[in-house]
């Protein structure tokens, strides 16, 4: 439509009726006001095919996990799944908190103070997933490796985390992720 | 073009309301093609036939095939196992991928050794560099099917490489997995495409072939054919020659897919998908791992993404790199050394891919990164100013007919090829 017109005009133009040039002109600006119409139109046609390839209501819904900290003595480490992926769960220890304390901010690819990464310091709760290209990093199985900070690695290109899941070393660029998450009592959590 | 005089009279009939039957004649029987080719003009074909042979051993396997999480895996093996002859689909169709990839490989090579993305083909070149990089969409897609453990961290690591993208990466990797990881409505898109992506592939072959028939074939010399006594009709002279190049490449293709089906394949895969654990050592297919090595050669995200994707992306303005007048490698010295110090560079690329990114894998991977990109933007330019060809042969057939190479008989010196 829009083209069939824009050659209509330009056949008019070009057929030269003197003295007609503003009929031209009026004719071009139809011909560009429904070519943009129709762009804009084609474009918000294209938006619901797009839109319906982001997650659906039911994945949405799908966004809280509730998790029971109670068996988890010192020292260890759990993983539970939230929206398909795998969140580490660490309960720490007095000393180990007073180390990453007293970590030297400044020197860090993502700074971020360990007290700022945690609701209670002795649970740490994080997406682990690494923030390089998505492999999940090794360190939750006390046989893993956890790399040069002691906390967890990713074997795919090597990114090393210390313990508080900061990157120390390694193209991943951010910290390991703080998912929302809430105590819901003393010794439970709700994340999402 | 004289139109031929058809014996039949069905095929008469139809050719004067639909000149299709002129068309074939014209481009695939009479097509005017140097008589100098030599086996490197096989593999165009070559990817043609695979192209075929993975639409129609796909189109079987998803006869069969579910894509969904919970049954992906055990459908396959399902086809491997109970499906008449699906081992046979399925290996074909694995198989092929790589053969797919050798041919359409030595294709891209060989035109860099001839200097085919050379005025008046640079459009041919670009078209064939988007079917490479459709197919390897497709490849990607079809291994993340099988829902083994290199498809699910295949997948996972192949997608995030978009959240290195400024501000609109993560949204953009949420798009793509419908969800917050890679899932069943991953897997369903993916099945989607691939089983749409090798129709996409047909459509910019029309093209290629369209760009190719427009000045017809490069060949071994690189210069242009000059008249009736430099070429030779397409039919019977090239399909003799590529049916009998076909049959010593589906002897290769044969003997991987029956006596070593699994020879590029990883055994992780055939563990299921479990998206809480990544496998110590995830490696693409091998058709993958130069742009790999590429990708964690840099210690920087968004930088290692961007020179992955420039990998391809200065193959796409390599015409305008490479302002050498003559095409041929033969007549150029210096580039003739740099082009095998090329393909040297790939291969260790591609060695590097495949191995853990420390200690020493780390620097030689950023030398030969850093050679590549240095081949295309440095020596190139270099070369087109201070090298000095050799004197081209004055047509195609002299050297055919006086046995010599450039140094024989009469030249013309500095010919613009
Ligand atoms: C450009 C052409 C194509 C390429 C390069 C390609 C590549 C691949 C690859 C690499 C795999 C994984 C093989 C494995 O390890 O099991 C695969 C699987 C699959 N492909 Fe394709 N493919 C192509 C065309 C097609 C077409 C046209 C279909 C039609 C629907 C198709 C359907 C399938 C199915 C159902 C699977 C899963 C079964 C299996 O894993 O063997 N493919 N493809
Ligand atoms: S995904 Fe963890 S280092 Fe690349």
């Amino acid at each position: 439509m829009a083209h069939a017109g824009g050659i209509t005009a330009h056949e008019h133009a070009g057929a030269g009726e003197p003295g007609e040039g503003h009929d031209a002109t009026r004719r071009d600006f139809l011909y560009l006001a429904a070519t943009a119409l129709g762009a804009v139109g084609a474009a918000a046609a294209v938006w619901p095919f797009i839109h319906s390839m982001n997650p659906a209501a039911d994945v949405l819904a799908l966004s809280t996990t509730d998790v029971d900290l109670g068996p988890v003595a010192e020292g260890q480490a759990i993983t539970v799944v939230w929206r398909g992926k795998p969140i580490f769960v660490r309960h720490r220890g007095k000393q180990e908190i007073e180390e990453l304390a007293k970590t030297d901010i400044a020197t860090l690819p993502d700074p971020q103070a360990d007290a700022k990464r945690v609701k209670k310091p002795e649970w740490l709760i994080m997406v682990g997933v690494c923030t390089h290209l998505g492999c999940v990093p090794l360190g939750q199985k006390p046989t893993d490796s956890r790399g040069e900070f002691g906390g967890w690695f990713c074997p795919c290109h090597g990114s090393h985390y210390d313990g508080s899941g900061r990157i120390r070393k390694g193209p991943a660029p951010k910290n390991l992720a703080v998912p929302p998450y809430e105590f819901t009592t003393d010794s439970t959590i709700r994340i999402g | 073009m004289s139109a031929p005089e058809f014996r039949n009279g069905l095929v008469r009939w139809i050719d004067h309301r639909m000149g299709i039957f002129s068309f074939m004649h014209h481009e695939l029987h009479e097509y005017p093609t140097p008589k100098n080719l030599n086996y490197f003009w096989n593999f165009g074909s070559l990817a043609g036939f695979m192209l075929v042979v993975m639409i129609v051993t796909g189109i079987f396997l998803a006869m069969n095939y579910t894509p969904h999480v919970d049954h992906a895996f055990d459908s396959v093996e399902r086809i491997m196992r109970d499906v008449n002859y699906g081992w046979m689909l399925r290996f074909l169709h694995a198989n092929g991928a790589s053969f797919f990839f050798i041919a359409v490989y030595i294709h891209l090579f060989r035109g860099l050794y001839y200097g085919s993305y050379k005025e008046p083909r640079e459009l041919l070149w670009m078209l064939g560099l988007v079917i490479l990089v459709l197919m390897m969409a497709t490849a990607f897609m079809g291994y993340v099917l099988p829902w083994g453990q290199m498809s699910f961290w295949g997948a996972t690591v192949i997608t995030n490489l978009f959240s290195a993208i400024p501000w609109v990466g993560e949204s953009i990797v949420t798009l793509l997995w419908g969800g917050f990881s890679v899932d069943n409505p991953t897997l369903n898109r993916f099945f989607s495409l691939h089983y749409l992506l090798p129709f996409a592939i047909v459509g910019v072959v029309v093209l290629h072939l369209w760009a190719l028939h427009t000045h017809g074939s490069n060949n071994p010399v690189g210069i242009d054919t000059k008249g009736k006594q430099d070429s030779l009709p397409f039919h019977p002279y090239y399909t003799a020659k590529d049916l009998f190049g076909l049959g010593i490449f589906v002897l290769f293709y044969f003997g991987f897919t029956f006596f070593a089906p699994d020879f590029f394949g990883e055994p992780d895969n055939y563990i299921p998908a479990n998206p809480m654990v990544t496998p110590a050592h995830i490696v693409p297919e091998w058709y993958l791992l130069p742009y790999y090595a590429i990708l964690r050669s840099v210690p920087d995200k968004l930088g290692g993404v961007l020179l992955m994707f420039g990998a391809i992306g200065v193959l796409f303005i390599l015409p305008w790199l490479d302002r050498s007048p003559v095409r041929s490698a033969r007549f150029r010295p210096i580039y003739k050394q740099v082009y095998w110090l090329l393909v040297a560079d790939c291969l260790v690329l591609g060695w590097i891919g495949a191995n853990p990114p420390d200690g020493m894998f780390i620097v030689i991977g950023r030398a030969a990164t850093v050679y590549y990109f240095a081949h295309f933007l440095v020596l190139l330019p270099l070369l087109s100013v201070f090298e000095r060809p050799l004197p081209l042969p004055a047509s195609i057939s002299e050297p055919v007919l006086k046995g010599g190479g450039a140094a024989g008989g009469t030249v013309k010196p500095m010919e613009k090829a």
